[in-house]
């Protein structure tokens, strides 16, 4: 079997006195679309954040690709690692966050631009080819030159899609993507994200979206209080739910 | 009412004092005061630059996760910002008494260069350390405040896109921190042009100092005061007018639309004066069939 994508074995993490995670396992593999659910303060969030290093993680080990992510072992002890090797770790993953995120100062495309040619040294030219290729993709074709405050929530957004893929990464993380978005915008951003999970993209997708991953996850995580409560196929978690705890929150969400 | 009897009071002293307006004009475009007024502007513009440059650096390292960094730099802060200017101008103009000789050498070789430290802090040298060490201490805190004003999503995104902790201050962070730090900015500028009077305990030749040098000998003493203080609010007015604009630019992406200059609402107005006479009016020319002007926003 190939070397799963995203591997964390243990995983702890505290801010604090407050344990936000307490021993997370999972595992996905290559082209593989992981829904987490859960509610708010289950540390779906910060589990996200660690797997790109946002955040720091206290005991555990997280592989992504076969590599410890921004730590290196020695002598059975971890060892932080440099800014710049943690920095071309994260360029190979993107992610999505639930505010956008999107740099104001900048256009639509100055905002896809900036990675590719800052941190890869894309010559501008192709870059901007690219660039305003991955824009029209997600629908934005027509707004190449306009200010994330002239676009609305949804064509954010999609923007800010547009240029975490801009870094060809190989795992898209997804925090609560639609959750700040108007409920007739939800729409075309989960059409995105349908859409790339159809091309083989792989995903981890923390959201409330119950419709988007029983049709489009191949796997769904019930997390509560920094553990995971129920794991398997989202037919049978959200179809044939094992656990109380997990009743109660669909019947709350569904 | 009140006001126009105090004002008229104050007219009166004025009118009935041996003030004379003649002896201003007369001094006003004299050349020295011409070139003392460039002098002022020249160490206003490079106290600031050294101000704003180390201002940028200190802050940074304020805001720094290494611990002697933030400490240095709150201890820099500390001590600039906690002694008067006049005295750090007076301390750097009399280096030489401590510091008679500077030498920089290469260690454990015998390869050495030195100087004077007499030569080599001039008056101006020691008026812009003064300035702009003191300037660099005021701006840290100014430029502190619009790096923490940026969003923290702003920095976690540029981060997970694998943007280097200087690439995201330079890239991400400085330029939307602008809009907040360049107001402060301006105002230390203006409030740099009138402190560089100061400067003039080191006999660096500004306006203060030339007007005082000139008024030694003439006796002229506050029409030369009126001469300095109508360039001072003269090149002040200048820099008010520069700030517009450069706020105006760091505006963008923040407003959807910025509002018009006050040129471009005065040329707006003009033109439709012109273009729009009130029907009916006289104004009209005879003859001459009125055309609406061709508007952009019209749909047609």
């Amino acid at each position: 079997m190939a070397t799963p994508m995203v591997r964390a074995e243990a995983v702890h993490k505290s801010f604090g006195r407050n344990q936000v995670l307490r021993g997370i396992d999972i595992e996905v593999a290559p082209r593989e679309v992981m829904c987490i659910i859960g509610p708010s303060g289950s540390g779906k969030s910060t589990f996200l954040r660690c797997i790109n290093h946002l955040e720091k993680i206290d005991a555990g080990r997280l592989w992504v690709d076969g590599e410890l992510v921004g730590y290196r072992e020695h002598g059975g002890r971890l060892h932080e690692l440099p800014d710049r090797e943690v920095c071309h770790k994260r360029s190979e993953i993107g992610m999505v966050f639930q505010g956008f995120n999107l740099f104001p100062h900048m256009t639509a495309l100055e905002n896809v631009l900036e990675a590719p040619v800052r941190v890869k040294r894309e010559p501008v030219a192709a870059a901007t080819e690219r660039g305003r290729a991955l824009l029209d993709r997600v629908g934005l074709g027509d707004r190449l030159d306009a200010h994330p405050r002239q676009l609305s929530g949804g064509q954010q957004q999609r923007v800010a899609i547009a240029r975490a893929l801009a870094m060809q990464p190989k795992l898209m993380l997804f925090d609560e993507p639609t959750s700040a978005l108007d409920p007739e915008l939800v729409g075309d951003v989960l059409n995105v994200m349908r859409d790339l999970a159809h091309e083989g993209m792989t995903m981890i997708v923390v959201t409330h979206e119950m419709g988007f991953a029983r049709e489009v996850g191949d796997s769904l995580v019930f997390m509560d209080s920094g553990a995971i409560v129920e794991a398997g196929s989202p037919r049978d978690v959200i179809g044939n739910p094992q656990q109380q705890r997990t009743k109660d929150f669909l019947s709350k969400v569904l | 009412m009140v006001v126009l009897i105090v004002l008229g009071a104050v007219v009166d002293t004025f009118a009935t004092s041996s003030l004379r307006w003649s002896v201003v004009g007369q001094y006003l475009f004299d050349a020295r005061i011409l070139q003392a007024a460039v002098v002022t502007l020249y160490l206003t513009a490079i106290a600031m630059v050294v101000g704003v440059g180390l201002g940028i650096l200190l802050a940074v390292m304020r805001l720094s996760p290494n611990r002697v960094m933030a400490w240095v730099s709150w201890l820099y802060i500390w001590f600039f910002r906690g002694t008067p200017v006049l005295v750090q101008i007076f301390f750097w103009w009399n280096i030489n008494t401590i510091l008679p000789y500077l030498s920089i050498g290469i260690p454990f070789t015998h390869v050495m260069v030195q100087a004077s430290t007499n030569t080599l802090v001039t008056p101006l040298l020691a008026a812009i350390l003064g300035l702009g060490l003191n300037e660099a201490a005021y701006m840290a805190e100014i430029v502190r405040a619009g790096i923490i004003s940026v969003d923290h999503g702003q920095t976690e995104a540029a981060q997970a896109l694998g943007m280097r902790r200087s690439l995201v201050m330079r890239r991400i962070v400085l330029p939307q921190a602008m809009r907040v730090i360049v107001p402060p900015t301006g105002n230390e500028t203006i409030s740099m042009l009138k402190t560089t009077s100061l400067a003039s305990i080191a006999t660096v030749h500004e306006l203060f100092f030339v007007q005082q040098d000139i008024s030694n000998f003439n006796y002229k003493i506050i029409e030369l005061v009126i001469v300095a203080s109508l360039w001072y609010l003269a090149m002040s007015s200048v820099l008010t007018v520069f700030q517009y604009y450069i706020e105006r630019h760091f505006a963008r992406g923040s407003v959807r639309g910025l509002p018009p200059t006050p040129i471009q609402r005065l040329r707006r107005m003009l033109f439709q004066f012109h273009a729009a006479p009130p029907f009916g009016s006289a104004a009209e020319p005879d003859g001459e069939p009125w055309l609406p002007p061709a508007m952009p926003h019209s749909g047609m």
